[in-house]
């Protein structure tokens, strides 16, 4: 009987075909890296709230406002006073902003990556044609992207505003790159770090509550640490206190490379030998957390 | 004309003395089995390796010894193409429920790799196949039990598969929910020209959706045959009827009507309140569900229920010791 109304039937009976046959499917399948693009895509998306409930709209746009603000109203007043120089390095940026930015992690990574785990999701995504690591690096991509857009913008606020007020064309474009630069840097690492912590925490609001205190608690701990030192006179440790949290391995990797001024206690960052160790704890730890995303979502397997 | 669903004449799935052994249990045991195009019942009782077989046959945990093919691909070397034409339905829940059926199932097959155009048609025809029509569009945390099974069926027939896993489908279900996604599995093969696997601990309701059944018990194979061999072994028809006031005991009065047509009856076993009211007999096809219901149409009763007696599956293990040796010579 059902036959009748399989694709194969002459052109007669199409109408019927229209209304209860099943049609198969015999364009194109795009595989794998379409399916991570896809993955990417929608979770980058995801990450602003895009495709999702009104209420899960407004903390990341509230933070992507945040984060903008202050450096529109930068560019007013330098455009007002006929400045000659933005009162804020492109590089300090980010830093004075940390907190902004540990929330958008802490509020984001666990959106990304404990809902598919905590509705079980996860399984099938890997009955797709996708493996583990397409799964992370599509995450971890995501996220990174959504960082990345999330700090660099206000620097290219920035950037717009110094051109407008008409600041030296080469200068700014140099001191915007290696913004950029850094901001990529940090996007990267705290991404990483944000998704391995939602990752073992599939409830949200543990989740919420590990990012804040890996990103804010440390910080705080560090630059508390790092005054004590200063008070001291032991500035000799100052850099090595740094290497222990996140906000300020990117303080440290970026005035020492990157042109920045350090927001260390005495304003002294990293020397050049000591920025290097900076920069290989920061690519490495982005490595450890990409290594371990894969381990954990090889366990989860189906 | 049902769609051929063997890949260039190989059998749909093969395993060869597939084992699977985890620190503690051993899951699958030396497990030989071909299946064919159609529908399959894998019947086990929990923890008897259905699962873990299907994890192994999409290409996703690698068997500890033996091997398989799915579609005449290679289980451990060809998973993601494998993955691409086969479907997926888990047993558990695996829904988000802040967003809407439709984009959930466009969402997964972009997964499965068809373009975004296609992905939306065929989300849209595969919705309305499966029963689901304005409630797609609401969040799927609203939707009953039956329906979430449905939208996980859609997402494992999306990308028009040439062969599905659905993993104890009839879950949760209350008993017309049951016979609705039974009803369905069949349409999958006889409509949609799928393949289908289909598990469950439940031997009776597979009885009537597949065209072979295979048991396992403890990770071995116990039984693979067709489903005419095992309806041969009789099927148990339960009716309970309405009283009415012409027949104050409907019951007897029904009993009384099919002994006149010819058809022998029992009443209920076990003595459990209201069991009185409940007769067995034994179906011998199709005109046997005819005949009752025109018996009891006839007296103007009204009919409760009348539902197949699942077999559960350890009748099957307490059966006469010979079809167990044969079995076991089978699966050897
Ligand atoms: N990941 C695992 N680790 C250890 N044991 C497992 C794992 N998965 C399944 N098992 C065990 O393997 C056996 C078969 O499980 P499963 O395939 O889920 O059975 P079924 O689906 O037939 O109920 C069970 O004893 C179960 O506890
Ligand atoms: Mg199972």
């Amino acid at each position: 009987m059902a036959v009748e109304h399989s694709p194969a039937t002459p052109a007669g009976d199409r109408s019927r075909i229209h209304d209860i046959g099943y049609r198969g499917y015999d364009g194109p399948r795009l595989g794998r890296a379409y399916a991570r693009r896809s993955l990417y895509s929608q979770s980058l998306r995801g990450a602003y709230g895009l495709g999702r409930s009104v209420k899960s709209k407004v903390l990341p746009m509230l933070l992507f406002a945040v984060m903008c603000v202050p450096a529109a109203i930068m560019v007013a007043v330098a455009v007002a006073t006929k400045a000659h120089e933005l009162p804020v390095a492109y590089t300090r940026y980010a830093i004075i902003m940390q907190a902004v930015i540990s929330l958008y992690v802490a509020s984001q990574a666990p959106q990304a990556v404990s809902r598919d785990l905590r509705f079980k999701t996860v399984p099938l995504y890997f009955s797709r044609p996708i493996e583990t690591a397409d799964y992370v690096r599509a995450k971890f991509a995501a996220l990174a992207s959504a960082l990345f857009v999330l700090t660099a913008t206000p620097l290219l606020v920035m950037y717009v505003g110094a051109l407008l007020s008409k600041m030296g064309f080469a200068h700014q474009t140099e001191k915007f790159a290696q913004g950029l630069v850094s901001v990529a840097l940090l996007s990267l690492f705290f991404a990483g770090i944000g998704l391995v912590i939602a990752a073992v925490t599939p409830r949200r609001g543990f989740g919420i509550a590990a990012v804040i205190a890996v990103m804010t608690i440390s910080y705080g701990a560090v630059s508390t640490l790092q005054a004590i030192a200063f008070a001291q006179d032991s500035t000799g440790a100052i850099p090595w206190i740094g290497l222990f949290s996140p906000v300020t391995l990117i303080d440290g990797v970026q005035s020492a490379f990157l042109g920045g001024s350090s927001a260390f206690p005495g304003g002294t960052g990293p020397s050049g030998g000591e920025g290097a160790v900076y920069v290989v704890a920061v690519l490495s730890l982005i490595a450890a957390c990409y290594g371990l995303l894969n381990r954990r979502y090889q366990k989860v397997g189906l | 004309m049902v769609r051929v669903t063997t890949f260039e004449d190989v059998t749909v799935i093969v395993t060869e003395s597939l084992s699977k052994r985890f620190p503690r249990v051993t899951a699958l045991d030396r497990l030989s089995v071909d299946i064919g195009p159609g529908v399959t019942g894998l019947v086990g009782a929990n923890g008897a390796g259905k699962s873990t077989l299907i994890k192994i046959l999409l290409g996703l945990s690698p068997a500890t010894e033996g091997r398989a093919e799915v579609l005449g691909l290679d289980v451990a070397t060809k998973g993601a193409a494998i993955r691409e034409r086969v479907g997926y339905m888990p047993e558990h829940d695996c829904l988000p429920p802040d967003v809407s059926a439709t984009e959930f199932v466009v969402h997964m097959a972009r997964m499965s790799g068809l373009p975004p155009a296609a992905a939306r048609e065929r989300t849209a025809d595969t919705l309305r196949h499966v029963g689901l029509y304005e409630e797609r569009y609401r969040p799927i945390g609203g939707y009953s039990t039956g329906m979430k099974q449905r939208v996980k069926l859609a997402q494992a027939l999306v990308h028009d598969p040439r062969l599905v896993f659905l993993d104890e489908p009839t879950n949760g279900l209350d008993p017309v929910g049951r016979d609705e996604m039974l009803g369905l599995i069949r349409r999958i093969h006889t409509d949609f020209g799928i393949s289908v696997l289909v598990t469950s601990h439940l031997l009776g309701e597979l009885e009537r959706t597949c065209d072979h059944v295979v048991v396992v018990d403890g990770g071995k194979l116990l039984r693979s045959s067709s489903t005419t061999d095992f309806t041969q072994t009789t099927t148990t028809l339960a009716i309970e009827v309405t009283d009415s006031d012409t027949h104050p005991d409907g019951t007897r009065a029904v009993r009384e009507a099919l002994h006149a047509r010819g058809v022998d009856t029992q009443g209920e076993a076990g003595g459990l309140p209201g069991a009185g009211h409940i007769l067995l007999l034994t179906a011998t096809g199709d005109e046997t569900y005819d005949l009752v219901r025109d018996a009891v149409a006839d007296l103007g009763l009204g009919l409760v229920r009348m539902e197949q007696r699942r077999h559960h599956i350890s009748e099957v293990f307490t059966s006469s010791d010979e079809q167990r040796k044969e079995a076991v010579g089978h699966g050897g």
